[in-house]
């Protein structure tokens, strides 16, 4: 394991925790302009931006749940995945002991807290080889208290009236995040993930949260299915915190994978405001981080 | 704006209603899950002076150790409807004025807070930085080694942490009112 790489990871990691993405600072920046001048929403978004500042200046976490730490890895192939793995795992540990992270891994049958963010299963990597000579590594910080509030639905679902369709996926989006209020420090990212399994359309949901804000999904359909389903959930008036307001979603993310004739699933993943998501390449050994 | 010192009488906490802005000084004890199931099922006693007329937060900080003192590096709040099941109680049986969280809690807290004197005060959720800086001193932690970090009572000082009450003492909670207003156009784009 090269302790380069470990440097590297790490940097990414504190990237992660003590600042956010351009386009989501840039987001909330517009989604409190939105809100009347002085009121409780207003102010809200104004706390969050100074935050955000404050953190970003001190080098300190945005946000104490600096969440489970998920990683995915592109690859050449041949590369020594678990060697990978073990640098990964370093730079969690050490990230931990310089307090970039909390420690978030807990065994859940002794109920101990490992106190390095490393544990069976912890943190979270996905390696996909490629044909490209370069490394391209994504991470993001998944907060606890918004993964909480993620819903996988079965369709057809009579509840809600919501057959085997993008009207029916609509509707379970909906459901889901008017269920969950404020709970998961709205505005939150959605990602929505068609088809698939049980384990994998969580997984594709998640792996929305990857894109940029305001992107273009590349099915036109989708696109216009995400612009849509985005102004949809804003009218829910559930605002930041849940404390009511214009901005309930701060962008819509969906994407479609192949089902089992016998299934239709659709899983809503929410992130929290603080969608903390960096990325790097490794090219011959040297790291570029992407700025924004 | 309004300034609260802690321990709060249960008068002024009577006062406050939802909407109000607060800034709350005094020590504040941190609980989250394993300390509210340990406070309803265990009811041990080395926090009813801490909590008499006391601020409970919901938080499960980032902390650094220099030597033997303690601070508190980020500290926003944690989602407090988990501790629905144990917080009446734990008003009821250690006389809380308040609870510091975020998202609301539910009907028995609610009734708890009406009935026994409190209010539920929410903290923006995700602002760990900023409101770490209203935390001048860790005073005390109990059950770091059994609990680890996030889930331990940690005691501090704060001064001037700003909160507002989204739940008062005279029952009524801004989250049930935004959960209906928003319920109705929720059914209505369901229907559409």
């Amino acid at each position: 394991m090269s302790d380069r790489l470990v440097e590297q990871l790490h940097a990414l990691i504190r990237s992660a925790s003590t600042d956010l993405p351009a386009d989501v600072e840039a987001a909330l920046r517009e989604a409190g302009r939105l809100e009347a001048p002085g009121g409780t929403a207003a102010n809200t978004f104004a706390a969050i931006l100074d935050n955000v500042r404050m953190a970003r200046e001190s080098g300190t976490p945005v946000c104490q749940d600096t969440g489970s730490l998920v990683f995915y890895v592109h690859h050449p192939t041949g590369m020594d995945t678990l060697a990978f793995r073990q640098a990964i795992e370093a730079a969690a540990e050490r990230a931990t002991k310089d307090i970039l992270l909390r420690p978030n891994a807990v065994d859940p049958l002794s109920g101990r807290n490992t106190g390095t963010n490393v544990g069976e299963g912890a943190p979270y990597v996905s390696f996909k080889p490629w044909t490209k000579d370069e490394i391209r590594v994504e991470l993001m910080l998944k907060g606890g208290g918004s993964e909480n509030v993620g819903a996988q639905y079965k369709l057809p679902d009579s509840a809600l009236g919501a057959g085997r369709d993008l009207q029916g996926v609509r509707k379970c989006v909906l459901d889901a995040v008017y269920k969950a209020q404020g709970m998961g420090c709205a505005p939150g990212v959605i990602g929505v993930g068609i088809g698939g399994d049980r384990a994998t359309s969580y997984l594709l949901s998640k792996e929305q949260f990857f894109r940029r804000l305001g992107s273009a999904n590349p099915d036109p359909k989708l696109d216009a299915f995400e612009k849509a389903l985005h102004a949809d959930l804003n009218q829910l008036g559930i605002g930041p915190m849940g404390f009511g307001g214009r901005t309930t979603a701060l962008g819509v993310f969906v994407a479609a994978q192949a089902r089992h004739p016998a299934t239709y699933y659709v899983a809503v993943s929410y992130m929290c405001w603080a969608c903390r998501r960096k990325q790097m390449t490794l090219k011959n050994g040297e790291a570029t981080y992407d700025q924004a | 704006m309004i300034r609260l010192e802690i321990p709060i009488a249960e008068p002024k906490i009577r006062e406050l209603k939802v909407g109000d802005t607060v800034l709350l000084s005094g020590i504040v004890v941190t609980a989250r899950d394993a300390g509210h199931k340990l406070m309803v099922e265990e009811r041990p006693h080395f926090l009813d002076e801490l909590l008499r007329g006391g601020v409970i937060y919901h938080c499960g900080p980032v902390v650094r150790k220099d030597g033997e003192r303690w601070s508190f590096v980020a500290a926003g709040p944690t989602t407090s409807i988990r501790e629905e099941p144990y917080q009446a109680k734990v008003i009821e049986s250690y006389g809380v004025r308040g609870v510091i969280g975020k998202g609301g809690m539910g009907a028995a807290t609610k009734e708890a807070c009406r009935r026994f004197g409190a209010v539920y005060f929410h903290a923006v959720g995700g602002c760990g930085t900023s409101i770490a800086r209203s935390v001048q001193e860790v005073v005390a932690v109990h059950k770091l080694e059994e609990f680890g970090t996030p889930e331990a009572f940690w005691v501090v000082r704060v001064a001037d942490f700003p909160v507002i009450v989204t739940m008062d003492a005279h029952g009524a909670s801004i989250h049930e009112q935004v959960r209906e207003e928003s319920k109705k156009v929720y059914e209505r784009l369901l229907a559409g």
